[in-house]
């Protein structure tokens, strides 16, 4: 226990020097949640392994950390640089890039946008005429004390963008709301993104998570997603942190009648990531696509618990999750489909496939449906399993190195989810990931 | 160009391939026959390179060079293509993609330049011509969901981007149509060459009058009992394989009798 307090008193230092410049700033009502928040964490604590949902991700690692709340905002030229290549040119004049969790207004780039649309950090969003609708809808997909990591956020709210549409508008490129870290050592960062798209809107969203260098942090996020009756919004998340860094967060989204959320998780990096999905269809004619790829190598655990409700009738929900597993790497899979009662005329899709590259990698899947509607077409599975030796000996009979075989084969792998995403920018990074670096590791 | 000596193989412990000789030169077209389960596709696989065969006994000689002692791609690399009788679907990897990875794997071997995507484009669209093959399946995954007979003539496909020096066809003429035989026999016509050589696997003598061989081989149980022309075939056409269980059982009961 003397640990636990240890750990809680040097968050607390980290949070007391952000809420006073917090209180000071924002309106009362988002300082005293920060406040309350903050108890609930120090009530709480990180997860232990007891605990079932995180039975097979151990966050100790993070609790030992001493990570503190960053205080520069600024990359130097040369990472500001390369953070500047690695931005996606479909999103040329609609991104804003975080740095550490704050708004970096050099690297955001914006053209107009249609009448009524907000895109701005969620610091501004709250300071300014959208606090009111922010009061209501922050924490309302969310809960602030679902877990100690929701609640450590929650306590410095603040960071991290708003996003909104209105009724009917339609974004034509895609936003990507970018967050670098790294500049400083150890920092902690929570950004939130809050996305609410109102009544027969639609837009793309990426959000990504990316290091301006190879360091340890630790990224602790919560995004919220309000669809509305009618809306569309295709969501992608890309998650390239460093290797040292650790990365937990948290996508829940609540889709309106009729609505389409359409969500697609690429796991890259980080020394040990957790994604938190959570869906929620409680309108009648709603439909979600939650899927994932998540390539893990060497030192890397990436935990995926997905939860997915049919609360409403006539709802459709598809799910497929695949993962690429190389060195030692671990990866749990946790997908829940809940059919509520009344649920009638569900869809419920559910997938997850792995494919290990090395005899040391390990994954842990558990899909799981459980159905309380009778008129219900539900189906779920999910394999672990090696390339395909024949498959192998075929390409290789056509002259193909045996690593280069390997690789196209690992790419065939992912190929189902790499045709599903519609930004040229995100594919190719994937296509690399996957051709080139797969490999490299394996040599080293 | 090929020589096997006393070649033994086998297979899970079971020996598949026990002494077979054989000797292909440039320009030679070789049928091998026999009935189910013989060893022909295990013979096939074994001079590819398959890796879950062991060759407990013999060698096989390719050009000078010891073939067992290359692996599977740097045999094709070096010239060597196998037809599969059943080929592999390969979800997820485009049939255009996996043929051009294949075809500048080669050309990089032959110290020759690698063709783009678009130069093999044209490249690939010309050789799919001659196999009557639709542009459609190029861009399909890898035989996937292909029909028996489209499996088949994409397998001629690849020989005919690879322009191998030793084609191994085995039964390629099975589950084909009457116009796709025509199809399938030009493609390996047109790779016949002063330089390079044909091992054909099949069971029917049709396909022998589009593609004429130099010798029959007749493979049983692992070895070649009998070798010939091309009237071995219709021989075989009108006289089954009983004969070669009688031999087999006469020699055997000879044996015993010694
Ligand atoms: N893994 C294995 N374990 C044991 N026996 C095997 C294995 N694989 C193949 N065989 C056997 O090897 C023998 C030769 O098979 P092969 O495929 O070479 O025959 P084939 O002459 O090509 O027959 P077909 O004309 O039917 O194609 C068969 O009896 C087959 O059952
Ligand atoms: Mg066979």
């Amino acid at each position: 226990m003397a640990t636990a307090t240890k750990e809680k008193s040097e968050y607390r230092e980290a949070w007391e020097e952000s809420q006073r410049r917090a209180a000071t700033v924002l309106p009362a009502w988002a300082a005293r949640r920060r406040a309350a928040a903050f108890e609930t964490f120090e009530r709480l604590g990180f997860p232990t392994t007891d605990q079932e949902d995180w039975k097979y991700t151990n966050v100790a690692p993070i609790a030992r950390s001493p990570f503190a709340a960053p205080r520069g905002r600024s990359l130097t030229a040369g990472e500001a640089g390369a953070v500047a290549q690695s931005l996606y040119a479909e999103a040329g004049r609609s991104r804003l890039v975080f740095v550490n969790g704050y708004l970096s207004a050099s690297l955001s780039s914006l053209g107009a946008l249609p009448a009524g649309v907000v895109v701005s950090s969620l610091w501004d969003a709250l300071c300014g005429g959208r606090a009111e609708m922010l009061r209501e809808r922050v924490g309302s997909a969310a809960a602030a004390d679902a877990d100690g990591f929701a609640a450590l956020n929650a306590a410095h709210l603040g960071e991290g963008a708003f996003v909104y549409l209105p009724e009917g508008v339609r974004l034509e490129a895609p936003l990507h709301l970018s967050f670098v870290a790294g500049d400083e050592d150890a920092p902690l960062v929570n950004p939130r993104v809050v996305l609410v798209a109102e009544r027969d809107s639609s837009a793309t969203i990426i959000e990504s998570y990316e290091a301006s260098r190879d360091s340890a942090y630790f990224t602790n996020a919560v995004v919220e997603v309000f669809v509305g009756d009618g809306a569309r919004l295709t969501h992608y998340k890309v998650q390239r942190e460093s290797e040292q860094a650790y990365h937990v967060a948290t996508t829940a989204a609540e889709i309106g009648r009729g609505g389409v959320y359409d969500l697609t998780t690429i796991t890259l990096g980080a020394r040990l990531s957790r994604h938190g999905v959570s869906v929620r269809m409680a309108r009648e004619g709603a439909e979600c696509w939650v899927d994932g790829l998540y390539l893990v190598g060497a030192g890397q655990h990436a935990d995926t618990h997905s939860a997915i409700d049919h609360v409403a009738p006539r709802c459709t929900s598809h799910q497929i999750y695949k993962g690429i597993l190389d060195g030692d790497a671990r990866a749990v899979f946790n997908g829940k489909v809940f059919v509520h009662p009344g649920a009638q005329a569900t869809d419920a899709q559910q997938t997850n496939k792995n494919l290990l590259l090395s005899p040391d990698a390990r994954v842990d899947t558990k899909p799981q449906l459980e159905i309380f509607a009778d008129d219900v077409k539900c189906s779920h599975g999910a394999t672990v399993g090696q390339l395909d030796e024949e498959e192998l000996f075929y390409l290789k009979s056509r002259g193909l190195h045996d690593e280069l075989a390997r690789n196209l084969l690992t790419y065939g792998f992912a190929e189902e989810l790499i045709e599903k995403i519609k930004i040229e920018s995100i594919k190719r990074q994937l296509d690399e990931a996957i051709l080139n670096r797969l490999h490299a590791r394996l040599e080293a | 160009m090929l020589e096997i000596r006393n070649l033994h193989a086998k297979i899970d412990g079971k020996e598949i391939l026990r002494g077979i000789d054989l000797s292909v030169k440039a320009g030679e077209v070789h049928a091998i026959m026999g009935p189910n389960g013989s060893g022909k596709s295990t013979l096939a696989k074994v001079v590819a390179g398959h890796p879950s065969y062991e060759v407990t006994a013999g060698e096989v000689i390719y050009d000078g060079k010891n073939l067992l002692a290359l692996d599977p791609d740097e045999r094709a690399r070096d010239g060597i293509f196998l037809a599969f009788q059943y080929p592999v679907e390969v979800p997820g990897v485009s049939n255009a993609q996996f043929l051009r990875l294949a075809y500048n794997e080669r050309r990089k071997h032959l110290g020759e330049e690698e063709l783009d995507p678009l130069e093999f484009k044209d490249l690939l669209a010309e050789r799919a011509k001659i196999v009557e093959m639709d542009a459609g399946l190029m861009s399909r995954s890898v035989n996937e969901g292909f029909s028996g007979g489209e499996k088949k003539r994409n397998e001629i496909l690849q020989m005919a981007v690879l322009e191998p020096r030793l084609a191994v066809l085995d039964e390629t003429d099975s589950g084909l149509d009457i116009d796709a035989l025509r199809v399938v026999s030009a493609g390996v016509n047109r790779l016949r060459r002063p330089d390079n050589a044909i091992l054909l696997v099949t069971h029917y003598q049709r396909l022998l009058n589009y593609i004429v061989p130099d010798f029959v081989h007749v493979l049983y149980k692992g070895r070649i009992v009998r070798s010939g022309g091309k009237e071995l075939a219709l021989e075989l056409e009108e006289k089954g394989y009983d004969w070669l269980r009688d031999e087999a059982k006469r020699s055997e009961q000879s044996a015993v009798t010694v």
